[in-house]
């Protein structure tokens, strides 16, 4: 708790109302412009108003929502995991050669989220008791859970599933248009919201990132929760694969290849800070879904794929920039009072006492 | 922010719950109009969208400006669409859209056999004809496969070009691509036979495999010259082996003495054809290709075909062609390039 008191002491005294603060932060600004886009894909792009938009559109993100859970958790503790696009090819291989050597479908599932929990573990390790750093541990375990998944199965493809199965992947909640999938995403969601905003666990992730000797001091254990944090992010990584698996009817090495790329960008853009310590799951969820429906809005208006990664690179470095012009025009502002703060913090600066 | 003040967070939580609801219902309620969305309002829905493997693909450019030209043609309306890499999940959300947008008719590329079967299905299922070209998907997933060549005509040609170019004897051996290359092997296999059964004084010394990569066919090519001083030609069925061994062979003693031929494309094969390392060697006309495809989904949309084994459709300046088994239909020969030609194509 004491790590509590510490986070809370530091934003107190704020001299704007709370509703004004609230505007003016990061991820209300993304949940804002994910709603402008929407209203405005509807007014104007043809189809755009069909269901089947709503479908697909939460189908083809729903890998990216689920691991950005994690994935937030981890860069809020100025962590990253890089493999995780890695581990769904893993456990996408390990659910195609279980169920095709005759396991019951399920019990494939479990072993792939076993295997993805196994590798995540492995990350953590390298992390946290041999302390090498994360970005170096994932860098090089991209590539090799990667060359151990395409090694297991070559360039071929397992493509023959249960169809019970493949179709619960791609059905939707009766009379919406909304994936069945979504259901387990938004009860993860709130458990993950729960977790990292209203518990003490949640705050001493804020103070791993904000300073972690610093939080080391205050008694929070840093190594086993990074640890637990790289479990977490490869268990989930691991469903995602058997969930991509069905969606795709199709076990590939090379699947899901890249996409932990989109799934940090989303995070990026939904409001936490790549130096850790700031950050919130209603920023990052309104991310992917800005990036998705950005996406599928432009491609419905028949907008060339290039540029539609444009426009999305560009949205991306103007998202960062934005917070960069903003934290230098704060630092005008409040120039004499920043000058104190350690480089990197983009937390807003206290007004200066009346 | 995170910040300690849950009112704060309670009001940015209903936000996004709204803009979910508001994704979410606004999607619901307009579901009446977007039956027909996109099509042309007239009796049949000409809207044809190619879908190649990947974009920027000179190939594929040439292709889809023969479907252009057809549906130009017959008064459809083209479009092409992409992923920017030939990956096989990253077609799905291509025809997902076209799905959406109602057009008449899909004419893809398949990246994979298998991965986008289900999107495919779906198209269908929303009422899009969809036709195969180049790479097919299972017949079951597609309305037409439009089959470039047969595995018999491209063994056949490869050989019938060797044959001539070697004056019907001596030493060849063949440049493939890796060593569990499918549709290599076929070709190899009805090579082997056809040199057997039609030209018994060539003698097929080694099958060696460049991997389909520029600088181990070239390596491969020069390997193969100094094991047998007697070779006398070189078939190539990969258009990245048939370069890198043209590549070596211009440069080498052996230009113009030893034959090569195989599958290319026209550009990477031209220099070699005006400077004689190459005669002639052999591909389909992709132009002719999506020009085929384009009048077969017409067909389908126009309901003058539904895909059954015996219909008959007509293609322009191609003429008219039949559905064969699998509801696949045949381009024809391959076709082949020589120093007449080339200058034809840019692919």
């Amino acid at each position: 708790m004491t790590a509590t008191e510490v986070a809370v002491r530091t934003y107190k005294p704020h001299a704007r109302p709370a509703w004004r603060r609230a505007l003016l932060t990061r991820e209300t600004a993304i949940v804002v412009i994910l709603v402008l886009v929407v209203v405005v894909s509807l007014a104007t792009v043809p189809n755009f108003d069909s269901p089947l938009t709503a479908t697909y559109l939460l189908r083809d993100v729903a890998p990216i929502l689920l691991i950005a859970l994690p994935m937030t958790l981890i860069i809020v503790t100025e962590e990253i995991d890089l493999s995780v696009a890695s581990i769904v090819g893993l456990a996408s291989v390990v659910t195609g050669l279980l169920t095709q050597a005759g396991l019951p479908f399920p019990l494939a599932a479990l072993a792939a989220v076993l295997v993805g929990t196994l590798a995540g573990a492995f990350n953590g390790f390298l992390v946290t008791v041999v302390g090498l750093p994360s970005l170096a541990v994932t860098i090089g375990t991209l590539a090799l859970f990667r060359g151990i998944a395409v090694g297991l199965l070559g360039t071929t493809a397992i493509t023959d599933f249960p169809e019970s199965w493949t179709d619960l992947a791609k059905a939707n909640i009766p009379g919406t248009p909304i994936p069945v999938v979504m259901i387990l995403f938004a009860i993860l969601a709130v458990v993950f919201a729960v977790l990292l905003h209203f518990t003490p666990y949640g705050r001493s992730l804020y103070a791993i990132g904000l300073n972690k000797d610093a939080a080391a001091f205050s008694g929070i254990d840093v190594a086993r929760t990074k640890f637990q944090l790289f479990v977490l992010s490869g268990a989930v990584s691991g469903f995602a694969g058997v969930y991509f698996t069905l969606l795709y009817s199709n076990a590939r090495g090379d699947n899901a290849m890249g996409m932990e790329l989109q799934i940090i960008a989303a995070v990026l853009l939904g409001g936490v800070s790549i130096f850790g310590g700031r950050g919130a799951l209603h920023g990052v969820i309104a991310g992917v879904l800005l990036i998705g429906t950005l996406g599928s809005a432009l491609r419905l208006a028949g907008i060339s794929s290039d540029i539609i990664n444009v426009i999305t690179g560009l949205l991306l470095i103007a998202s960062v920039v934005s917070t960069s012009l903003l934290a230098w025009l704060q630092t005008r502002r409040f120039g004499a009072l920043s000058r104190r703060r350690r480089p990197g913090d983009d937390r807003r600066p206290q007004p200066a006492p009346q | 922010m995170f910040g300690p003040n849950p009112k704060r967070r309670a009001g940015t939580a209903v936000a996004l719950a709204l803009g979910i609801a508001l994704l979410a219902t606004g999607c619901g309620n307009d579901s009446s109009d977007s039956g027909g969305g996109g099509g042309d309002g007239g009796d049949a829905n000409l809207a044809i969208t190619f879908l190649p493997k990947n974009l920027g693909n000179p190939y594929f450019d040439t292709s889809n400006a023969g479907g252009a030209e057809a549906i130009e043609e017959f008064g459809g309306s083209y479009e092409e669409v992409g992923p920017t890499e030939a990956s096989p999940t990253s077609q799905v959300s291509f025809i997902q859209t076209a799905a959406q947008q109602g057009v008449g008719a899909l004419v893809v590329s398949a990246n994979d056999p298998e991965a986008i079967c289900d999107a495919l299905d779906e198209a269908r299922s929303a009422d899009v004809k969809v036709v195969t070209f180049d790479s097919d998907t299972n017949p079951e997933c597609r309305d037409l496969f439009i089959n470039q060549a047969s595995a018999e005509g491209i063994a056949k040609v490869q050989v019938d070009l060797i044959a001539e170019q070697i004056g019907g004897s001596g030493q060849i051996a063949i440049l493939s691509a890796s060593a569990n290359a499918t549709n290599q092997n076929a070709w190899i296999e009805m090579m082997e036979a056809e040199l057997e059964a039609s030209h018994p004084d060539i003698e097929l010394v080694e099958v060696v495999y460049g991997d389909d990569d520029d600088q181990t066919s070239f390596d491969k090519t020069a390997a193969l010259l100094q094991t047998y001083p007697e070779l006398k030609g070189i078939v190539s069925p990969t258009t990245v082996g048939i370069a890198a061994a043209a590549r070596y062979l211009s440069t080498s003693e052996h230009k113009g003495t030893v034959a090569l031929t195989g599958l290319g494309t026209p550009n990477q094969m031209r220099e070699y054809v005006k400077d004689g390392t190459v005669t002639a060697f052999a591909l389909w006309n992709p132009a002719d290709l999506g020009y085929l495809a384009a009048f077969a989904a017409q067909a389908l949309v126009t309901g003058e075909i539904t895909g059954e084994e015996g219909d008959t459709f007509e293609a322009g300046r191609l003429g008219s062609y039949e559905v064969g088994a699998d509801a696949a239909v045949l381009l024809g020969d391959p076709f082949v390039f020589n120093a007449e030609n080339i200058d034809d194509f840019d692919f």
